[in-house]
């Protein structure tokens, strides 16, 4: 088995995975659909009611996977130009989201130009022409002196320091986090050329099923740590959701540059970022006044919740990117 | 519609979109071809854009908003864009000797077409709509036939607040409500403070 995963060229490689991972997907939605047949049929008593929820939620779950692979898909057959386009979409939509949901002034007009057109375009540039020192301190050094500069000529003291905080939050997590997930795609590897799209397989792979495994493994846990901001997180969940991502990551070290037991430790980073992220942006979720991006976005701006899906990825990217590139030296 | 019309519509729908998702949301009605007065809050000249753009194309074809005379024919673009891509009819907002300023509305209802109205008669700047205009109630009255729907526009003045050229990307909605119908013997500041709560009214569903 893995001499005939050995003599595959790069892209055979990558296109067994994706093979592999459609399938996956195919049997997961049949299933699916499958149960939902099953949940018609029966009573509409309180008990099926609440599997019926729960079986959207899962189907939730399963349109987003689709969606994401065949994003992940259309990247790499179109090449890296193309997927850092595409990541910076993305970007654009969770920063939408973000700013939606929090109020800005008359004042914060410039701020919001800036951020949007100058400051992503400019990053993702950055990530294309693989000017990897400007790039990682590029939003956290300068846009962090601009923004509260375009905002202060703005002439509105009202509320300053929060009103720039939300931006600057809004920026790193949506732009700078986001834009570190394409980043994976250029470092360079001795020996990996032509395969960084399985660090970028890996890094979304290993924190998806990380928070799978928290979010399934939450059921029945009682007394959350932190009720006041998120009901389904656990210290057991959160350990077996990392002991699942930091196994899947071991298991996959094959298709990455690196060692079974690098791989545990760079996949549990990722991990430990992803799922504390992900309870960060459930406490900013919180202080809105609303559960979930999405859910708010269909009440009130028509937001697809995307970003709810993809939170946690925008914290796990930029610290697996540095870890990954410091312990590599690359 | 000529060809550069239609260019021009489809780019404004798509730059709408990717910077608003001008969003539908039809709650207590839903959307439907038959003749209607849609009236809702203004605060930005984008409202204008924004409903029509949260139309489905059936009922954006068939639905006229309302423009005033001396802003959107200031210049040739906006007189072109007005006339050609949303099919606008024009008002005047200071009426003008005898002459009823609500003729040409009254022309666009008796040939069958649908209306976009912001009863505020000009932009707010307070969180609530200021109070409406009677020209809500004279249609009302004059075409008991006419459907009347309420709709919020939601956020659409952190897209481009007034005196900024560059829009940001915020997301939007239109919320349509359930119809209004005018009381038989209804007097006519009881209808228009009625209409204008059913408009605010929107705001937290």
């Amino acid at each position: 088995m893995t001499s005939f995963l050995r003599s595959l060229t790069a892209d055979q490689q990558v296109s067994l995975v994706f093979v592999v991972l459609f399938g996956l997907l195919l049997i997961a939605s049949g299933v699916g659909v499958l149960l939902s047949l099953r949940e018609r049929r029966s009573g509409d008593d309180d008990a099926s009611g609440e599997r019926a929820l729960r079986l959207q939620d899962n189907q939730a779950l399963l349109r987003s996977s689709w969606m994401m692979m065949l994003v992940f898909w259309v990247g790499w057959v179109m090449g890296e130009g193309f997927a850092i386009v595409l990541f910076g979409l993305v970007s654009f939509f969770i920063l939408r989201e973000f700013i939606s949901l929090s109020p800005t002034r008359r004042g914060d007009h410039r701020s919001l130009v800036l951020a949007f057109f100058i400051v992503l375009p400019l990053q993702y540039a950055l990530v294309w022409t693989e000017r990897f020192n400007l790039f990682t301190v590029f939003i956290p050094v300068y846009v962090f002196l601009a923004i509260p500069v375009v905002s202060a000529l703005g002439n509105d003291p009202q509320r300053f320091l929060e009103r720039n905080a939300k931006l600057q939050w809004g920026i790193m997590v949506c732009v700078y986090g986001m834009s570190h997930v394409p980043a994976l795609l250029l470092l360079n590897f001795p020996g990996f050329v032509g395969k960084t799209a399985f660090l970028v397989f890996f890094l979304v792979l290993v924190v998806q099923t990380c928070m799978l495994v928290q979010h399934l493994a939450a059921r029945g846990l009682h007394r959350p740590v932190a009720p006041a901001i998120s009901d389904s997180f656990h210290w057991r969940s959160w350990a077996l959701g990392l002991a699942a991502g930091g196994l899947l990551g071991a298991v996959l070290s094959g298709f990455t540059p690196f060692k079974p037991l690098p791989a545990l430790a760079m996949a549990l980073v990722a991990c430990v970022a992803g799922s504390f992220g992900h309870l960060v942006m459930k406490a900013i979720k919180r202080d809105r006044g609303v559960t979930h991006w999405g859910f708010a976005g269909r009440s009130v701006t028509g937001a697809s919740g995307l970003l709810d899906r993809v939170d946690a990825l925008c914290f796990a990217a930029p610290v697996f990117f540095h870890s990954v590139r410091w312990t590599f030296d690359l | 519609m000529n060809l550069r019309a239609t260019f021009m519509s489809v780019f404004l729908l798509g730059l709408v979109r990717l910077l608003t998702g001008a969003q539908a949301r039809w709650h207590g009605c839903p959307p439907k071809a038959e003749q209607r007065i849609y009236f809702a809050n203004h605060q930005s000249h984008a409202d204008l854009v924004l409903i029509w753009a949260a139309l489905p194309q059936e009922l954006r074809s068939i639905t006229r908003p309302i423009a005033a005379k001396d802003y959107w024919t200031a210049s040739n673009f906006k007189r072109w864009i007005t006339t050609e891509v949303f099919n606008a009819v024009y008002v005047e907002r200071e009426r003008k000797g005898d002459e009823d300023p609500l003729a040409p509305l009254a022309q666009a209802l008796e040939s069958g077409d649908s209306l976009i109205l912001f009863p505020e008669g000009t932009r707010g700047h307070e969180e609530d709509p200021q109070p409406f205009k009677s020209g809500l109630y004279n249609l009302a009255q004059r075409f008991p036939g006419v459907v009347l729907v309420p709709a919020w526009i939601h956020n659409v003045q952190r897209v481009i607040p007034k005196g900024e050229v560059v829009p940001v990307p915020v997301l939007c909605s239109v919320t349509f409500g359930e119809p209004l119908v005018l009381g038989a013997e209804e007097p006519r500041a009881d209808f228009l403070k009625r209409a204008r709560e059913a408009v605010m009214a929107l705001r937290d569903v």
